[in-house]
């Protein structure tokens, strides 16, 4: 006994927290649960735990709180294009300027100019100065837009009929309160050039004052293909470019993935030559998307000829990225079934194939289509491979889109929107980065909630 | 390379002499002769030889570790799931050896069926477990017949009285003894000629124990059941004959009677009378 007390000590001498660890052991080998050094080790025990879940809290909330500052920002910049001006006016289709034999060369700005100028009243009409700059109220595509209109509905040549039309991006962002009328201070306050002058200004609140002036929600962020003119930008392009992509990528990737993660894990030997692939396959999940994207430029264009900007060859760059994600999701998914079911299966006498596509498959179904959602997930996400394979064409029409025709996507859409100059695209770049989260979002609660649908109850 | 090559001399040597038993005559079920079994390069059984007769049934007893559960698992090759697991010795089955290559492993898992140490029903409905290994073998001709099967294993599993009406309902919803019976009744489905069970009993209460000892009794008219178990009593309860295990080797064989009043062993003795294991 007391070679037991006196050993101890030098036993733990090591361990710092347990430096008089035995002194609280009498010489009949009872230890004194209440002794000061019990209590003040147990205090410190408790102050390490309280310790770290103070840290894990402050990390939780340091996260939380950079994610709302992203989504805040986003959100107070993007929401505004979630919304569109537009001006009612009454146009008068005189056949003498809409031209019926050929309406393509009518005097289509002359028509919106008219309605415009109807609209005011006596004195503003016949301001010289008013007249030639009163069209930069409206958008530079109204003349189209109402081209279009009549076109489909050529009944109307000759009657004179109310039409909305777009307002222009800077009195959009006027009527929003995102433009002020005055720029600089002081002595070098002037009215803002972008509105064209104080007397379009004058005529902007007429119009306003008439009620001609709405702003309902922008369902042209969503059906319009992309064009130069803020105003009249929609990410529709975009949308169909990345349904195109993705509907490649998962018909490449998701069966290729499973079958090479089955192999893999229920059937291959396990031996240096599979060691080796898995080690690869692990890797190739680690590669920069960049590098993909090269590898799609040189092999798929480049060697294979596959057409450039196209959703086919942007699918099998994201495919080459998202197999690996598949295969691990796969694998995972096929290892966590319990070994139980499988010696289940093959107790009765089911051969290896049967119990893999019977037993164990439909138990990690769930994993492994969660995991190929998140691999979609990413995918759509994905950017740099992308514009390596150019796929970041400008789509003012999308009434032929296809997976052999050049397309956008929705983050390379989203990059070339930032990058242009006009104001209206800031806040059209922020509402697509909002669109973007959106799909992210709701492939990700897809993926949740097929797991809880349908992951095996026991 | 060197398995093939081992068993090839075995095999042999089985076959020359005729292995005849000298406890069952032909009424064996199994030979069993100068099995080793290894898992990579540790040994785990050691020259056992053991015969096991028909419709009767042999309890495989000893202290955890001993072998019995590998040498259970040779029985319908499950063994040949563990890739560092190499068998060697002879086995016959009614004469053929079953590792030869005579016998696919897949329907030797049919004649020879297993129920494990946890229940372990398949995640589908009560009929599709029962129904599972006559579908894959193509033991029912048509739906009516299947059904015959499906109703004829449960009852003789004795749990049809208790799921007749929610055969549509999931297996793992049972009870723990309802899941091991569904598991017999899903053994007895492919019409085996042994029944091999792990501890059948270790994860169910002494009620469900009961269910499950009385239904080995009278399944032992019609089939050939080893049973391993750690209880001996159990052992004593339920077998005919009793095989004492003990690190890798057969210490002793013989009639359960004997086994437990007058072993020839002392290491037996020790055992039964729980000095260790």
């Amino acid at each position: 006994m007391t070679d037991r007390t006196e050993q101890k000590p030098s036993e733990t001498a090591k361990d710092a927290t347990a430096e008089n660890a035995a002194a609280d052991i009498d010489a009949n080998g009872r230890i004194d649960w209440h002794s000061p050094q019990m209590l003040a080790r147990l205090r410190r025990r408790h102050a390490a735990n309280r310790r770290m879940k103070f840290i894990g809290l402050a990390a939780i909330l340091l996260a939380a709180g950079l994610l709302s500052i992203l989504v805040g920002s986003l959100l107070k910049s993007g929401l505004p294009a979630f919304r569109q001006t537009f001006i009612t006016l009454e146009f008068d289709l005189k056949p003498e300027l809409v031209k019926p034999d050929n309406m393509r060369r009518g005097k289509w700005r002359k028509i919106v100019k008219e309605g415009l100028l109807r609209a005011l009243p006596e004195d503003m009409r016949n301001n010289r100065k008013l007249k030639r700059k009163v069209l930069k109220i409206v958008s530079r595509s109204a003349p189209y837009a109402l081209r279009d209109h009549v076109m489909k509905n050529p009944h109307l040549v000759g009657r004179i009929i109310p039409f909305d039309v777009l307002a222009s991006d800077p009195y959009d962002q006027f009527n929003k309160g995102l433009l002020p009328e005055y720029v600089g201070a002081g002595e070098r306050k002037r009215p803002n050039p972008k509105l064209g002058g104080p007397e379009v200004v004058r005529a902007f609140r007429v119009l306003k004052e008439q009620k001609r002036v709405s702003l309902p929600f922008n369902w042209g962020l969503f059906f319009n293909a992309d064009s130069r003119l803020p105003e009249a930008a929609g990410l529709a392009g975009a949308i169909v470019g990345s349904f195109l992509t993705l509907l490649v990528t998962f018909l490449i990737s998701f069966p290729t993935g499973i079958l090479a993660a089955i192999y893999l894990e229920e059937f291959a030997p396990k031996n240096r030559f599979t060691d080796f692939v898995e080690i690869n396959i692990n890797n190739l999940a680690a590669v920069p998307s960049v590098v993909f994207g090269l590898l799609g430029l040189s092999l798929f264009i480049g060697f294979f000829g596959v057409p450039r900007s196209t959703p086919l060859v942007g699918g099998m760059v994201l495919s080459l990225m998202t197999l690996p994600t598949i295969i691990i999701a796969t694998r995972a998914a096929l290892k966590a079934v319990p070994p139980s079911l499988r010696e289940a299966a093959l107790g009765v006498g089911a051969s290896h194939h049967q119990m893999v596509f019977h037993h164990v498959l439909p138990v990690a179904m769930p994993g492994i289509l969660t995991g190929a959602i998140i691999g979609m997930a990413q995918a759509l996400g994905e950017t740099a491979p992308l514009l390596l394979v150019g796929m970041n064409a400008f789509i003012p029409d999308i009434s032929n889109m296809g997976i052999t025709e050049p397309a956008t996507a929705l983050p390379t859409q989203i990059y070339s929107w930032a990058d242009s100059p006009e104001r209206g695209f800031v806040s059209r770049t922020a509402a697509a980065i909002l669109v973007l989260l959106g799909f992210l979002l709701a492939m990700n609660t897809l993926a949740i909630w097929l797991r809880q649908r349908y992951s095996t109850k026991w | 390379m060197t398995m093939t090559k081992n068993r090839d001399i075995t095999r042999q040597a089985a076959t020359t002499n005729d292995v005849a038993s000298p406890v069952c005559g032909g009424e064996c079920k199994f030979i069993t002769r100068d099995v080793n079994v290894f898992y990579g390069e540790k040994q785990a059984i050691f020259d056992v030889s053991l015969d096991i007769p028909d419709r009767s049934v042999m309890a495989l007893i000893g202290p955890s570790g001993c072998g019995k559960s590998t040498y259970l698992r040779c029985l319908n090759r499950m063994n040949d799931l563990i890739d560092i697991c190499r068998v060697e010795g002879t086995f016959l089955l009614d004469g053929e050896d079953i590792y030869s290559g005579a016998i696919d492993p897949v329907l030797l898992r049919a004649r020879v069926g297993m129920v494990f140490q946890k229940p372990n029903p398949f995640p589908k409905s009560i009929y599709e477990n029962v129904a599972y290994g006559p579908r894959i073998h193509g033991l029912a001709k048509n739906k009516a017949d299947l059904d015959e099967i499906v109703e004829t294993s449960l009852r003789k599993a004795a749990l049809w009285e208790e799921v007749k009406d929610r055969l549509d309902a999931p297996g793992t919803g049972l009870s723990g003894g309802q899941q091991q019976r569904l598991c017999i009744a899903r053994a007895i489905a492919t019409r085996p000629e042994v029944i091999l069970m792990d501890e059948p009993a270790s994860a169910l209460d002494p009620i469900a124990t009961a269910r499950i000892e009385e239904l080995i009794d009278e399944l032992k008219e019609n089939y050939c059941i080893v049973i391993v178990t750690h209880s001996m009593q159990q052992a004593a309860r339920v077998s005919d004959r009793t095989a004492f295990f003990h690190l890798g080797r057969l210490i002793e064989e013989g009639p359960t009677e004997q086994i437990f009043t007058a072993p020839r062993e002392k290491q037996t003795q020790d055992y039964i009378t729980g000095r260790y294991g």
